[in-house]
């Protein structure tokens, strides 16, 4: 119970200092480039909208800086998070990210879940066989594919199934003469645009379950209980699977919490690439209009969701491994 | 991904030292007292001649660092001059072709090295040395410094980086090469700091810094010559895997538009290959290239890093002795 506490108490503190940036970052920078943009475009804003961007980017300086900062903590805790002001001018932004975050779970939640549950396996096969051929294949591969960079593999898969054999569409999320409709034609429509993004982002994320799984299992290989398990002729398999397997995936399982977290904003630059309108997308175009009230609402909504998954899997963590619970 | 420890806590991979890039176990070489910083360098650089995966990495490293400090004495050309016809192919005139814009594409991918090589080593070395400092003084200071720096850097580690990253890049528009490293190094010191601080936690109590303390040398000398020089392959460790990272999110920023457009430099190709479709309009060289460099770049430094880890924990090191058949399960 004191452990959870303690971790909230961290949960909380880190997030303020993630509002604290996003109220400070702006001030900071020479000229205030929030500023500039809000005035360009203050005719399309309602007056109260631009109360609660008057409090978060500072936008006249009657208010002192802490009064500001209150009115921001406030808003930001009552749920008003502005309007946008370029990417879909006007409309409140949690409406937007709203309709943005069903893709991004969609597409980067079902990748996470697959990448890991084929990772680990691959991991615990490898260090089985060790020097096998799997195990001696494998491994470097995968860590060449974990220095390439999403976009850029993204990329390259578009040049060759898309642009040069046309297998498969690589632009949005469905085909755009559709109308969206729970019928077959449309899913499969929507799981034919995912197929491209999906694949990339499952190579690349792939090697980091392999190798820590691997790498655990090897070390629970040579545990006693395992050469015991051995002496009394259990069959292979379950030897690897509920003795060492089972001892060895905490850290991937822990790993595997905190990587949920990682969903919202970890795809960030595979939406860009292949223009998948999800959360990632949404933060680029923010980027590139200075739609600032929508980035600082995307940045925070990315942090709370690492903050919750990391938090989860200490819990998780504690409750699976009880060496941990008492640790300082 | 999700190599981010969980903060504030022994998490399972501090144990048994596994995690990838992670903590190598107290080896045979790296928390040996006594050994001086000297020593330990030779033998990293013994290590590196006899480890097959050490030495690909090393030499890759040393072809970009002499392309990145001398680009005039292989490519000709001007990387900025738009004085040829646009989207040539290859010829050997120009080896890449030109790029959209009537570019000599060979000459920006050979001028582009040394600003990826310069965020590369500046973010590797920024990082390591705030990470040594804030790791190593929380460590041996101890108390409240402790528990202020271990939080400052549990903070930070939490919060994603990368869109961070994205944020003040968007505030700043058009981050130069000296900007980049800055905020890079900024933002990605925490999880090196973490590992350093349990290295010297470590060495709490030793007998060699009890003997310096009653020698009554001041702290500053016992960190600096005492602590630091038992952590050199740590340390060399923690360089590249911060340089791998500068790489990869300094090409990855750049992509999206916030690095300095007027910089050649391989991030800011991709940029404009993409502004300019140029996998739609037959301009795939474009595109591939930089991102080969990219590519090949972070490999070597993660080729030395992933032989380092080898040195560091035997246990990951390939089988192929007798030990390896005797393990094997007869099936």
């Amino acid at each position: 119970m004191r452990f959870v506490l303690r971790r909230s108490g961290f949960f909380l503190l880190t997030l303020w200092v993630a509002l604290t940036l996003n109220f400070l970052l702006p001030r900071m920078m020479p000229g205030n480039p929030a500023l500039a943009v809000i005035g360009k475009f203050k005719g399309g804003i309602t007056p109260e909208a631009l109360k609660a961007l008057d409090a978060e980017f500072g936008l006249n300086a009657h208010q002192s800086l802490l009064s500001q900062y209150w009115t921001y903590l406030g808003d930001v805790a009552t749920g008003k998070w502005g309007v946008s002001l370029t990417t879909q001018p006007g409309n409140s932004v949690a409406r937007i990210v709203l309709d943005a975050l069903p893709w991004t779970l969609g597409l980067v939640g079902i990748t996470t879940i697959l990448a890991f549950i084929l990772g680990t396996l691959i991991g615990i096969i490898g260090a089985w066989r060790r020097g096998g051929r799997l195990d001696s294949i494998l491994p470097p591969i995968f860590v060449i594919m974990t220095v390439i960079p999403y976009f850029w593999l993204g990329l390259v898969l578009i040049l060759f199934f898309g642009v040069k054999l046309h297998w498969l569409p690589y632009f949005f999320s469905y085909d755009y003469t559709l109308t969206p409709a729970l019928d077959w034609t449309f899913i499969s429509n929507v799981l034919e645009h995912a197929i491209l993004p999906g694949f990339t982002l499952l190579i690349t994320t792939i090697g980091t379950w392999i190798l820590t799984m691997r790498n655990t299992m090897i070390t629970t290989l040579a545990e006693d209980y395992v050469r015991m398990a051995r002496a009394k002729g259990l069959p292979g398999w379950r030897i690897m699977m509920d003795y060492a397997a089972r001892n060895a995936i905490l850290p991937n399982l822990t790993g595997f919490a905190m990587s949920l977290g990682f969903v919202i904003g970890g795809a960030i630059l595979i939406e860009e690439v292949f223009n998948y309108q999800g959360l990632g997308y949404l933060l680029l175009e923010a980027v590139n209009n200075d739609d600032y009230p929508l980035m600082q609402a995307l940045f925070l909504l990315i942090t709370v969701a690492v903050l919750v998954a990391i938090l989860l899997s200490d819990i998780a963590t504690a409750i699976l491994d009880p060496r941990t619970r008492g640790a300082r | 991904m999700a190599t981010v420890q969980a903060p504030g806590e022994p998490g399972p991979g501090d144990e048994a030292g596994v995690v990838v890039g992670a903590l190598p176990v107290p080896g045979e070489w790296g928390i040996r007292p006594g050994i001086s910083g000297a020593r330990a360098l030779r033998r990293l650089g013994r290590a590196v001649t006899s480890n097959g995966k050490a030495a690909a990495g090393a030499i890759l490293l040393l072809i970009f660092v002499l392309v990145g400090l001398f680009p005039g004495v292989i490519a000709h050309d001007n990387p900025n001059a738009e004085i040829y016809h646009v989207s040539l192919g290859p010829s050997s005139a120009h080896l890449l072709g030109t790029t959209g814009y009537g570019q000599d594409m060979f000459a920006q991918v050979i001028y582009g090295t040394r600003p990826v090589l310069l965020i590369a080593f500046g973010a590797g070395l920024g990082c390591t040395i705030i990470a040594m400092l804030i790791g190593v003084a929380a460590a041996y200071l101890g108390g409240a410094w402790d528990s202020v720096l271990n939080l400052i850097t549990d903070v930070l580690l939490v919060i994603p980086a990368f869109p961070l990253l994205i944020v003040i890049g968007s505030y700043l528009h058009g981050a130069t090469t000296g900007v980049m490293i800055a905020v890079i190094t900024c933002i990605s010191w925490s999880y090196t700091a973490r590992q350093l601080r349990a290295q010297a936690l470590s060495l709490r109590g030793r007998e060699f810094l009890e003997a310096a303390r009653v020698r009554g040398e001041r702290a500053i000398y016992i960190i600096v010559v005492e602590i630091i020089p038992t952590m050199t392959s740590l340390l060399v460790a923690s360089f590249l895997t911060n340089a791998l990272y500068a790489v990869l999110f300094s090409s990855s920023l750049q992509f999206i538009g916030l690095g300095d457009p007027n910089v050649v430099s391989w991030g800011t190709m991709l940029y404009w290959a993409e502004n300019n479709e140029a996998l739609e309009t037959g301009q795939a060289l474009w595109i591939i290239v930089p991102g080969l460099c990219i590519v090949t770049l972070g490999a070597a430094f993660a080729l030395l890093n992933y032989a380092f880890d080898e040195i560091g924990n035997p246990a990951l090191r390939p089988v192929r002795s007798m030990r390896g058949k005797r393990v094997k399960p007869a099936e």
